[in-house]
């Protein structure tokens, strides 16, 4: 029996939920994790990831020492390099001089539009703060974006439309005050399992009734009442349909609409097409269940509603957010305990990293860059000369990509994030980062991105740094430090303090500030410039995170917005129109591909596939409905060839009724099949989210031959 | 509005709203009665007994951690008969089973002078250990059959249902299915079962592996298949 040398309270790296760990350490090893029963979010359960994931900050293929490429990379030549061989191990000094030397070249050279940077869901408030502040105030360029674009960028723009915020309404754990949720385009059993518990808790022990809307056959719909099995990309039709029904029915709310919206008259007239006929003709889901469900929400006493990336990753994913925002606005669901439009965060601090200004279109706060107000702010918070910050708009995640050229984005800085698995159409993704002059990675392990790198910069994960998330419903919570940094690693904030000031002294321009003693600093200067972060101070988030918008030091935090009003004033329904996906199926390409994730493994797989929760799950399965297999003469565990007009991949296939029939299902982690060397580069008009949730494929048989890792596998009985 | 509830503890008047536990109702005037499967936020099932009470008027022994207060109700906590109860089922308990891991049976042996030879025929409980999966062990050597790994396994959390009691009497055990590996059940590894084992019989496999002797290194260098084998030996050469 080993005993602690210490136990330390910190707060889950992996998804949204935001769970309290405490880990055990034993000679700077951390051998266990528990979590105590009365942690306010996660109430003593904790799933795989969190329990048992935390293992890939031991693992030996980490690198714990900068590192520089041998050869010198060209552009249109660049290559992947993941063998160590080809990289040179240098100082800290001599890397980080590299990299300024490198930047400051390109910068004075090709001017501010030719950098670009990656900032990181996975990496702290104050690290994304920090870097947001290196590009735009030493470099005055606004192409920073992280991977919020390619996971809610659709919600957060219909939202910041319709009602002026951009996070979930309410508290996860609010749920059992429901008594009608819907959940839709989620699979939160396995990408918010805690989550997921507490809407069992809701339906097992409140009562309270599921409705599923979502073309796979989730977990959680053993749990529901109903379930509407849609086409994918047929949200509007559906949602607007069941407003159609509610409108017809006047099961509307009318004192919520006269005195908290605008744009009804015009929203109600554009629902008149939406009718249940329509709408199965189109979704493919009967129209009697949409009727069903449009009556079950719109009676009950507390309705919310519950999505995830379903809804975004669409060509009209914007348009798919705004039909539930509608649906919201329609019965009055919003803005009381239990109800509410809650867009369920994927990564730990996606939400923060939001909040924390890595976006193109915002500084910190969600104030825009091309607001001159806010720009002004800004030069004067970072001590910059008046009219320096760039007010044009910056590129997005994909548009970084797209933009990659000669007289274009010339170098890259990348924390944390893996484009390379995470983008769509990933051939054509390698073929923009073969053209890079310059690329930084800043990261654990040298994934598919950062072996295109030409400096590596090793980084300190979760377990051996201070600072804070901001989980999905909007509460900042304390990451501590466990375990010292492994090997050379640092901080994220350290790195980019100590490389900042490397560019400062280069380009002899006044600093931005960059000397802090620790991480709650940062926070505190975030805050003068942030309102709704002004009162979160480290000194009040030790036991207990604080729910954003905490506006001074007194002020008790917020469980859940809109009670009195949106903060655009009125609530605005949107008028909708019914948009095809981007690719439809044909005889050479009859099926639909879905993507998403599997419980035990994250997004591009840097952290999760370099843990031994990799062998619980341990290579890419396409799931296809039994009636699609039994046409293809396919079976459990073959093997077979998935091809789109973008590339081809080999996997073995899973055959279950999870996917509805002419919908398969593939997880995109897997780098020796990626989905995303399948999925289509089209993108939302708005919120240039692209279309990860359906694209037209071929399924044929193949043979174990063509699997890159036939050895890999492990029969599972778990749903 | 429940009603309020007045009965004696232990001689002291204490007053609780109606549907309390027995249990409850001590520790609101700060009198401690023992547990071992009781976990305040598991369904109580009553199994251990080590919590039995004397109730006035009740023929036997009554079950705090379940027992509902009753007015006027009077219970002693720590009476002779009671005393010798919680002795008898200590010493039962350590006659089959590997207590060595659970801190709070082991203070309890010694406070309840506890004789560790009191049954010399009894026949430990023999199960070899479970290594199934790469997240957790199974030692049921060391299992009291205390059932809250069943019930956050259930309803009390995860809703999956991948374990439960099999066999009868002195071969009673926790088991999947058909005793199938776990990576074959319902089970999702969410370790909430780990998470409430208060005698180590569930363990997170890493740790086990260091008390094996392995060290951390050794352990983050083994290759998927040494992580599967279930002979497993500390070794230098690993």
């Amino acid at each position: 029996m080993i005993q602690p040398d210490r136990i330390v309270s910190t707060t889950c790296p992996y998804c949204g939920v935001g769970c309290n760990l405490q880990m055990h350490v034993r000679n700077e090893t951390i051998y266990r994790v528990t979590t105590p029963f009365d942690a306010v979010v996660n109430r003593g359960t904790l799933c795989v990831k969190g329990r048992y994931g935390y293992d890939y900050v031991y693992n030996k293929q980490r690198v714990t020492t900068p590192l520089i490429r041998k050869k010198l990379q060209k552009p249109g030549k660049r290559t992947q390099a993941f063998d160590l061989d080809e990289w040179r191990q240098v100082s800290w000094d001599e890397a980080l001089d590299y990299t300024t030397q490198r930047l400051v070249e390109i910068y004075q050279r090709d001017g501010s539009d030719a950098l670009a940077v990656y900032c990181c869901a996975k990496a702290t408030n104050e690290d994304n703060y920090l870097l947001q502040k290196m590009f735009r105030a030493l470099f005055q360029t606004n192409n920073i974006d992280h991977c919020t674009r390619l996971c809610h960028a659709g919600s957060v723009v219909a939202l910041q439309m319709a009602v002026g915020s951009s996070a979930m309404s309410n508290t996860a754990a609010e749920v059992i005050h429901n008594d009608v949720f819907i959940l839709t385009g989620a699979n939160a059993s396995e990408n918010h399992p805690i989550i997921a518990l507490q809407m069992k808790k809701a339906i097992q022990k409140y009562g309270a009734k599921l409705i599923v809307v979502d073309p796979r056959r989730i977990e959680l719909v053993n749990y529901a009442t109903l379930w509407l099995p849609e086409k994918p990309g047929t949200d509007v039709p559906v949602f607007s349909a069941m407003a159609h029904v509610i409108l017809k029915e006047k099961l509307f709310n009318p004192e919520f609409i006269d005195t908290r919206t605008e744009n009804f008259q015009d929203f109600a007239a554009s629902m008149e097409k939406f009718t249940p006929e329509f709408a199965e003709i189109v979704s493919g889901v009967d129209r009697n269940l949409i009727v069903a469900a449009a009556r079950m929400y719109a009676s009950a006493k507390n309705g919310a509603i519950y999505w995830a990336l379903g809804i975004p990753q669409h060509v009209h994913g914007t348009d798919n957010a705004l039909a539930l925002i509608n649906l919201a606005l329609l019965t009055g669901h919003i803005g009381r305990l239990g109800t509410g439009l809650n867009p369920l965060r994927g990564q730990n601090n996606v939400q923060g990293a939001s909040d924390s200004g890595a976006m193109p279109w915002h500084y910190p706060g969600y104030q825009r860059v091309d607001d001159e107000a806010a720009a002004i702010k800004f030069e004067k918070g970072w001590n910059q000369p008046s009219g320096s910050l760039n007010r044009q708009l910056g590129l997005t995640t994909t548009e970084i990509v797209s933009h990659i050229a000669p007289d274009g984005v010339r170098a890259i800085h990348i924390m944390g994030e893996n484009p390379m698995m995470s983008e769509p159409d990933l051939n054509h993704t390698r073929h923009q980062f073969e053209q890079l002059e310059f690329l930084v990675g800043q990261d654990l392990f040298i994934n598919e991105s950062h072996a295109f790198a030409d400096v590596f910069l090793p980084a300190a994960t979760f377990a051996e740094k201070d600072g804070t998330f901001t989980n999905t419903d909007r509460r900042v919570q304390r990451v501590r430090q466990v375990i010292p940094p492994r090997g050379e690693s640092r901080a994220d904030w350290e790195i980019i303090c100590d490389l900042a000031q490397r560019i400062e002294a280069r380009l002899e321009v006044p600093t931005a500030r960059w000397d802090y003693a620790h991480p709650s600093e940062i926070l505190e200067e975030m805050g003068t410039l942030v309102t709704e972060y002004a009162g979160v101070k480290y000194k009040r988030i030790e036991q207990v995170g604080l729910q954003t918008p905490v506006y001074d030091d007194n002020h008790p935090g917020t469980p859940f917005l809109f009670a009195e009003k949106f903060p655009r004033g009125r609530g605005k329904f949107h008028p909708l129109e019914y948009h095809a996906c981007a690719e439809s199926i044909d005889q050479e390409y009859p099926f639909i591909l879905t993507t998403g994730r599997v419980l035990e493994h994250w997004h591009g797989g840097s952290l999760t596939r370099h843990s031994w929760l990799d062998d619980l799950y341990p290579e890419a399965l396409v799931e296809i409905n039994p009636v699609d297999a039994e046409a293809l003469g396919v079976k459990s565990g073959d093997t077979v060839n998935v091809r789109s007009r973008r590339g081809s991949i080999h996997l073995r296939c899973k055959v279950t009724e999870k996917t509805t029939p002419g919908v398969v299902f593939i997880p995109f982690h897997f780098h020796e099949a990626p989905a995303n060397i399948l999925t289509i580069e089209a993108i939302d008009p708005l919120a240039k989210i692209p279309e990860y949730k359906s694209c037209a494929v071929a399924v044929t048989r193949a043979s174990e031959k063509d699997l890159k890792n036939p050895e890999a596998q492990q029969a599972r009985g778990r749903y | 509005m429940t009603d309020d509830i007045t009965l004696t503890i232990d001689e002291r008047p204490v007053t609780v709203p109606e549907g309390t536990t027995i249990l409850q109702a001590a520790k609101s005037v700060g009198i401690n009665i023992p547990t071992i499967c009781y976990h305040e936020f598991c369904t109580s099932n009553g199994l251990c007994r080590i919590c039995v009470v004397e109730v006035e008027g009740s023929r036997t022994l009554v079950p705090a951690c379940v027992a509902k207060v009753s007015q006027d109700m009077v219970v002693r906590t720590r009476t002779p008969r009671v005393v010798n109860a919680r002795r008898t089922i200590l010493e039962m308990l350590n006659a089959s089973v590997d207590l060595s891991e659970d801190e709070n049976i082991q203070d309890l042996m010694h406070e309840y002078a506890a004789d560790e030879a009191r049954f010399p025929l009894a026949e430990p409980r023999q199960h070899a250990i479970l290594d199934d999966n790469p997240m957790y062990i199974r030692d049921y050597a060391k299992c009291i059959l205390c059932w809250r790994c069943v019930q956050v396994c259930a309803d009390d959390a995860q809703y999956t249902y991948a374990i439960n009691f099999s066999g009868r009497g002195y071969h009673t055990s926790i088991s999947t299915y058909y005793d199938l590996p776990l990576t074959e059940t319902t089970c999702v590894f969410c370790g909430q079962c780990v998470g409430v084992c208060p005698t180590g019989a569930l363990k997170p496999k890493r740790e086990w592996l260091m008390e094996l002797g392995y060290t951390p290194d050794q352990i983050m260098q083994m290759t998927r298949t040494e992580r599967k084998s279930r002979m497993r030996r500390p070794q230098a050469s690993a």
